[in-house]
């Protein structure tokens, strides 16, 4: 029998537009001491089966048909009640995000205890001791000291092992735990994944992880679901899955998962993802894109940043002695030349975001010089001498969702700034324009009638850049362009920068956390920790040689994924 | 996604009809009969002229013989006067219309003053921030901390102070604009610095920067229709209590003069022969204005969970 089993699980959210099931018949089962991850992409229905599973679905969806049974015992269909008991006592549930799933308010003594005496009959000293036990068995060090404080007071990683201490805290049979290290970096996640890893071993529990990160899945889990738009296409142990899929869309999956180990030219095309209209090809030569009427001549590279320094103010006074200051950039240099692609890459908090935005002009440097085409930027002191600048270089954001205004068409988002800076003579000229770029791009004229939140995020990252485009920029910041995207769209999207780099002869600085995508896309990779610039260097030189302690430990962290990658080759 | 490809463009006429605010409306029979009841009142006040029986502003049609007759259905009740008259020999129904009609005036027209100068300053604090935003939310606080009743009284004395009663009532509507909509704007200004607060993190405000556009577009284009919900809410509560406050200033006798009664200077009058057993002369126009604030802020408040996604709506 096994530990958990799912058969023919249906999950409808009716809505005004017609009933829309986010999983359909969906059979799985977990055993005891094993760990199933569930994969997929964004909108696959991966996290509503684990909601499912514990009756927290978000109204309006409901269990359209199916059972789910623990230990032979049905649990769909259950009382509130009665499924309360099951949650608390039986499954623990791990959250995506520590900073929002621990309450503010209470200390962690409070929230263990208050789990440990709700679902288990023991004494409330008897749940103080369980509780310090249970922060050792998780890791955190000085569990009589740290028992006593807030979660503010611990970091994000921290927060996480609480989290998995509250989850085991009624010894459950089942732990589900949902995109559990998403929210952390790369050293933490290793952790926490061996952390669940060894627990459940130790403790004899079933783990469902459901995850969109291939490499977690390949590291950790025994078996492997891999869900398509709410069907299950692929169930199997994790070896078998990875080396000899069944399924194409399991294939592509696989192959789009940026190569940690060799620089491709392009990433390979993968089939089942959204569509995109064919590439037109323009000629650049004679096409206004390819124009520029102010190329200023200058000699060194295209962009220099001195000893860039710039501190936030975390705690303000009066007195200049009491105020206090977090350093998000600490003498930063390096320098990029015309036509390459500079990577930045650390970790959340390294500041590779603020240096982004004191090039582009939103942040102000307190010390140290930028120099863009010979000019220093640093020196200018209106807005009119700068706007000039402006044009030469163009952003694309981390979020697709909130880097358009939602209230203006398509048309008008990539139009703006061409008729903010006079760049074109007519409005046929303009329209003319707006239809090339759209093109160009990959979505087709067609989407310039439409508002943004019509587009997902893959397409709305193809309309940022277009926007992007449209000043014709010599230099491109793309700040974590790809880090809210799947990974198969996250390959059309990077394909599409190098098309473009290529074309336009665009120089880029790309800035991600996610040391294999740097590695596919640079050509010269700096790294970042707490404000500093470590270390620059080429990237194949970054990644088979790495000087600085730092940057060795971040590369040694790199998941592995091979997968089937060999096997596809040959 | 093969929307890329349809060829459809809905106009703004089709997108409003296939809006979820439509959708939601015509499934809520709370809003409907709010929006019904508004409706007819908005009808009734600004067609007073052609509906009304008689024009209460015209003095000679006016007879004093006529005064504090009760409703037609009661003894010594009047069928002229359906409603009965107040203490001139005004018929009630009449003046009410004609009432309402000052009354939904000056509400609109004061939320008007106010939702200009909110916008102003709202925008400009969160956006700018720092010492801006500092001063004028601080003014804006000052501003609070005198109740809206006061400022009005104080604002008002002193006008018909200075220059008598004769000019007073002769710009009484204007004076009962540009003083509700000053007492009040702070409202509109903190609404709208809170969501431009909240818009201005958002990427797309960066995008705009970085293109250089100048601060009063990227204010006035960019952040400020996305602020528009809370607007539009916050408006309709704002109109409720603009005709509240020109009631109690009419009960106060710091309103509309007496020959140009709104609904608070009707209620005020008959509140001095509520005991002389003419009840009416209080009671209709007082029930017209509960239900008048109430279907308001009824529809603000669809309004609020309408504009709000996080709120399940089944």
């Amino acid at each position: 029998m096994s530990l958990l089993e799912v058969k023919n699980l249906r999950i409808e959210y009716p809505s005004r537009h017609g009933v829309h099931a986010a999983v359909k018949s969906l059979s799985f089962s977990i055993e005891r001491g094993e760990i199933v991850g569930v994969v997929g992409e964004s909108g696959a229905g991966k996290s509503t089966v684990g909601n499912a599973i514990i009756d927290l679905l978000s109204p309006p969806g409901v269990i359209a048909s199916g059972e789910v049974f623990l230990e032979g015992q049905k649990i769909s269909g259950l009382t509130p009640q009665e499924m309360r008991s099951v949650r608390g006592s039986k499954i623990g549930f791990i959250f995506q995000d520590p900073m929002t799933s621990l309450n503010p308010l209470f200390t962690i003594e409070q929230q263990m205890t208050e789990t440990i005496l709700a679902n288990l009959n023991v004494s409330k000293k008897e749940a103080v001791s369980r509780s310090l036990s249970l922060m050792e068995q998780v890791g955190i060090p000085e569990p009589e000291l740290r028992i006593k404080q807030y979660p503010h007071q611990f970091s994000g990683g921290m927060r996480q092992r609480v989290v998995i201490a509250i989850a085991l805290s009624c010894e459950p049979d089942l732990i589900i735990a949902d995109e559990p290290t998403t929210a952390l970096d790369v050293s933490i996640q290793d952790q926490i994944l061996t952390l669940i890893r060894d627990l459940c071993i130790k403790k004899n529990v079933g783990c469902m992880l459901v995850t969109h990160d291939m490499g977690v899945v390949s590291n950790v889990t025994d078996k492997i679901a891999v869900m398509y738009r709410g069907d299950l296409v692929e169930f199997g142990p994790t070896k078998q899955v990875l080396s000899d899929p069944d399924h194409d869309y399991t294939r592509s999956l696989i192959s789009a998962v940026p190569r940690s180990d060799i620089k491709l030219d392009r990433f390979p095309l993968v089939s089942y993802i959204e569509e995109a209209v064919e590439m037109k090809q323009i000629d650049i030569k004679n096409h206004w894109l390819g124009q520029s009427e102010d190329q200023r001549e200058f000699t060194g590279p295209l962009l220099s940043v001195d000893d860039v320094s710039l501190r936030f103010v975390t705690k303000d006074s009066f007195f200049e002695s009491k105020r206090e200051y977090v350093q998000a950039s600490n003498k930063v240099s390096f320098e990029i030349n015309e036509g390459e692609t500079f990577g930045l890459v650390g970790e959340s908090g390294s500041g590779k975001s603020t240096i982004a935005r004191i090039i582009a002009g939103l942040y102000a440097p307190n010390e140290g010089k930028i120099t863009f085409e010979g000019i220093d930027l640093t020196a200018l002191k209106s807005e009119k001498e700068r706007r000039p600048i402006r044009r030469q270089m163009q952003m694309v954001f981390q979020n697709p969702y909130t880097s358009m205004n939602p209230r203006m068409k398509v048309y008008d988002i990539i139009s703006e700034p061409i008729r903010f800076h006079k760049l074109a003579s007519s409005e046929t000229e303009i329209r003319q324009i707006v239809h090339d770029l759209l093109d160009h791009v990959g979505l087709g004229r067609m989407a310039g009638v439409k508002y943004p939140h019509e587009f997902s995020g893959g397409q709305r990252q193809r309309i940022s850049i277009a926007r992007a485009l449209a000043t014709r920029p010599r230099l491109l910041i793309c700040d974590e362009p790809t880090s809210a995207l799947d990974v198969s769209v996250q390959a059309q999207i990077l394909n599409l920068l190098k098309d473009l780099q290529d074309e336009l002869n665009l120089t880029m600085l790309f800035i991600s956390h996610d040391l294999p995508v740097i590695r596919q896309i640079s050509d010269r990779v700096g790294v970042m920790q707490k404000g500093k610039l470590l270390e620059v260097a080429p990237t194949e030189e970054l990644f088979t040689n790495p000087q600085h302690e730092y940057s060795k430990h971040l590369v040694s962290l790199m998941p592995e994924f091979k997968g089937l990658r060999d096997k596809l080759a040959s | 996604m093969n929307t890329v490809t349809s060829s459809h463009v809905p106009t703004r006429w089709e997108r409003f009809k296939n809006s979820d605010l439509i959708y939601y409306f015509l499934r809520d029979k709370v809003a409907m009969f709010s929006f019904a009841i508004f409706l007819t009142f908005l009808i009734g006040a600004f067609a007073a002229p052609l509906i009304a029986p008689t024009d209460p502003y015209d003095i000679t049609s006016i007879d004093i013989m006529d005064s504090e007759l009760p409703p037609s259905w009661l003894e010594d009740g009047d069928e002229r006067f359906l409603l009965g008259t107040d203490d001139q020999g005004r018929d009630i129904l009449s003046t009410m219309l004609y009432g309402s009609r000052l009354s939904l005036t000056i509400g609109f027209l004061a939320v008007g003053v106010q939702l200009i100068l909110g916008i102003v300053i709202g925008l400009s604090a969160g956006y700018f921030g720092g010492r801006i935003d500092s001063f004028l939310m601080r003014f804006a606080d000052v501003q609070l901390s005198f109740s809206t009743m006061m400022v009005a009284i104080i604002v008002s004395a002193i006008f018909k102070a200075s220059f008598g009663s004769e000019f007073f009532s002769q710009y009484a509507v204007v004076m009962l604009v540009v003083i509700i909509g000053v007492a009040e704007w702070p409202q509109y200004a903190r609404t709208i610095r809170a969501s431009v607060l909240a818009e201005k993190q958002k990427e797309y405000v960066e995008a705009a920067q970085v293109m250089g556009l100048k601060s009063m577009r990227i204010m006035f284009r960019h952040i400020l229709p996305n602020c528009l919900s809370p607007i539009l809410v916050i408006s309709t509560v704002q109109i409720a209590n603009a005709i509240m406050s020109e009631a109690a200033l009419s009960f106060l006798g710091l309103g509309l003069p007496v020959d140009q009664p709104s609904l608070g200077a009707l209620i005020s009058t008959g509140f001095k022969y509520i005991f002389s057993g003419a009840w009416w002369i209080t009671a209709f126009p007082g029930v017209l204005l509960v239900t008048l604030v109430l279907v308001i802020n009824l529809l603000g408040d669809w309004l609020r969970d309408a504009f709000n996604p996080k709120i399940y709506k089944g």
